[in-house]
């Protein structure tokens, strides 16, 4: 067993048990629910805007060389310079560079997944560079060492007591329990860290072939602050963020916030085509877009499930998931969580450790409906399972499998097993078969009939 | 297939009107540049607002000049702490979204990237005529006028700065403005 499967297995476990913490998240997403449907019933058509916006992302990805050379062709005349990182590790090491030449004293980072894919709070720490995240939900990760639970909600999980109780013990400040006390704690506390960093450092929803703008979605203005005070910005995304038009943003934008939020815009849609320009008054001299490929170009590669690269990680897909919902975000030790983090991260970080996440679903398709863009979730775990077994079965797999081919293929056999598994029936249900007890305890087995089926068959059609 | 944006002005009028009071941004009527002046300088009275940094535009130009508090030209130097140190930030904008209740600012209507976002309260001065119906003509008159030299930053502002992040309790304020003002003339 792999060590994420064995760590997945035992927090599930616990996880599922914990009435209370479920009992809180399912609170949680109520208001989400509610607002999501209202705002989707302003559409005048959702399953259309569904389509365009599939349309739109396929279009991109399905052509993914030459829209992002176009795209870089555009980002370099606006006077952006682009950095290209094969792993995590380049990635790393390209940041860490422009930190170090700049001589920077402090860093303030808006909310980006991506950075979390790659570790680089750590690196950055590492080096000696503070670094401070400035999205509310993400500072409160940050302050208690955990990696966020939920990709749009970073901190949906953590009651207002020990955010107080957090905040006590690191900012000094008194113990209150109103949200929005505790938003002006941090929102004081940030704002002197925004001017005066010399770097900011962002993710990108989009990049915008046509125009060589990149697109930022939040609610907060802290990516607005991150992008407007420091004299240095970076922005990391990965490649597979392009679009071709700028008009393909008419629709993207307002499905990525009721997809995953239930509003009908998020707060700040902000395009960037390039630092400073001559006649304005403010933003940085330098601005950096690292593009990350970290094995998005084996998913590619990969007709089947190409269309994972159309995510816009709007989160809607973990909202509705039952999986999630039960055994919460950290189970997955992923950076991605979820339908779409269970798809993904088998190919971005090897299916042999991390296939067991196929299996993290009931199948029920409830996230394939929710995707804005039309992603195959549910069909992608099970051709991930498929894939699996292929290439590296388990242990079960062998004997199960070979073992059903073998007794199939021989009637008698298969008529003789059935008698004895009729007779042992009733024996099963006391026996304590591993796999089986868990099931067992609270569901009975039925009555064996007397005869088999192809016994009746025969009889009733002789 | 998105959402209605109105068929005609007054429709997108109307719609723009519904989704500002849901965003909890106060939208404000004016009929000429003189009574939008005095609503600025109403808000700035009640508010008990010290200072206001403005960008340096003529439509701008009249409602600072009419303010009772110190007004300061905020185009030329950048200085951060002076503008985070300022109560309001006053601009113009490139278009309004009424589908969505979006306001389209950008640095070069805003005088740069940190007046719209730093101060406390944002207020936006606007004409009526700059109302469009949905994001798509939003974006298609940035093209139109910006061409290929587009101004370094173009921001939709949907609402004030907001954050659900505590157990989803939506609070405004986060890091943004906690108050937003469109006074439309016209
Ligand atoms: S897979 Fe679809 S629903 Fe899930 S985060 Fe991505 S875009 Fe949203």
């Amino acid at each position: 067993m792999s060590d994420s499967k064995a760590i997945f297995l035992k927090d599930a476990t616990v996880n599922a048990a914990d009435g209370d913490q479920r009992a809180f998240i399912r609170k949680a997403l109520g208001g989400y629910y509610l607002n999501r449907d209202l705002q989707k019933a302003r559409y005048r058509d959702w399953e259309r805007a569904r389509d365009a916006a599939s349309m739109a992302k396929w279009s991109a990805v399905n052509d993914l060389a030459d829209v992002l050379e176009k795209f870089v062709g555009n980002f370099e005349r606006n006077g952006g310079v682009v950095h290209w990182a094969r792993d995590a590790a380049e990635a790393r090491a390209i940041i860490l560079k422009i930190a170090e030449d700049n001589k920077a004293k402090a860093i303030v980072k808006s909310k980006c997944m991506t950075s979390e894919e790659i570790h680089l709070n750590d690196a950055l720490e590492k080096a000696g560079f503070g670094v401070v995240e400035s999205d509310l939900g993400e500072f409160i990760q940050q302050l208690r060492g955990e990696a966020p639970y939920h990709f749009v909600f970073p901190c949906m999980h953590v009651k207002r007591e020990a955010i107080s109780e957090l905040f006590t013990k690191h900012l000094g400040t008194a113990p209150t329990d109103s949200p929005e006390e505790l938003t002006m704690i941090a929102r004081r506390h940030l704002r002197q860290l925004y001017v005066d960093a010399d770097i900011g450092i962002t993710g990108a929803n989009f990049l915008v072939a046509e125009t060589g703008q990149i697109s930022i979605t939040e609610n907060e203005g802290n990516a607005r602050l991150t992008a407007a005070l420091p004299r240095i910005h970076i922005a990391l995304s990965g490649i597979e963020k392009v679009v071709r038009h700028l008009d393909d943003l008419s629709v993207l934008l307002p499905m990525l916030a009721t997809a995953g939020a239930g509003q009908p815009m998020t707060c700040y849609n902000t395009l960037y085509s390039g630092p400073r320009k001559k006649g304005e008054c403010d933003g940085p001299e330098q601005f950096h877009l690292v593009l990350l490929d970290n094995a998005r170009t084996r998913l590619l590669a990969d007709p089947e499930q190409r269309d994972a690269l159309h995510c816009i990680r709007c989160g809607a897909c973990l909202n509705v998931c039952p999986i999630f919902k039960n055994i919460g975000g950290l189970a997955y030790g992923t950076t991605y969580q979820g339908p779409i983090g269970s798809v993904i991260t088998p190919h971005l970080r090897g299916l042999k450790q991390w296939n067991h996440l196929s299996g993290a679903s009931s199948l029920c398709g409830a996230c394939t409906d929710a995707c804005p863009v039309r992603i195959d979730l549910h069909h992608h775990l099970l051709h991930n399972r498929r894939n699996a077994a292929k290439e590296s079965p388990t242990l079960f797999d062998r004997v199960f499998h070979h073992g059903f081919n073998f007794v199939i293929k021989r009637p008698w056999l298969f008529a003789t097993g059935g008698r004895i598994f009729r007779a042992t029936l009733p024996l099963l249900q006391k026996l304590p078969v591993p796999y089986m007890r868990a099931w067992m305890k609270t569901r009975d087995l039925p009555k064996a009939p007397a005869r088999s089926f192809r016994d009746q068959w025969k009889n009733e059609h002789a | 297939m998105a959402p209605d944006g109105g068929e005609s002005a007054d429709a997108s009028l109307a719609i723009l009107a519904e989704q500002l009071a849901k965003l909890k941004a106060v939208l404000i009527r004016v009929p000429d540049q003189a009574a939008a002046a005095q609503a600025v300088a109403e808000l700035a009275t009640a508010k008990n607002w010290k200072k206001v940094a403005y960008h340096g535009h003529p439509l701008l130009r009249p409602v600072a000049a009419a303010l009772p508090c110190e007004a300061w030209e905020a185009d030329a130097s950048f200085e951060k702490q002076k503008l985070e140190g300022c109560d309001a930030g006053l601009t113009t904008c490139e278009s309004i979204v009424a589908q969505l209740g979006a306001i389209l600012v950008s640095s070069a209507s805003s005088g740069g990237r940190a007046l719209s976002i730093l101060p406390h309260v944002h207020v936006v001065v606007a004409e009526a005529g700059q109302v469009v119906p949905d994001l798509g003509s939003a974006l298609a008159l940035a093209k139109a006028r910006h061409g290929d030299q587009m101004p370094s930053m173009l921001s939709f502002i949907t609402g004030p700065s907001r954050t659900g992040d505590i157990e989803r309790i939506l609070v405004l304020g986060a890091h943004g403005p906690k108050e937003l003002y469109l006074v439309l003339v016209g």
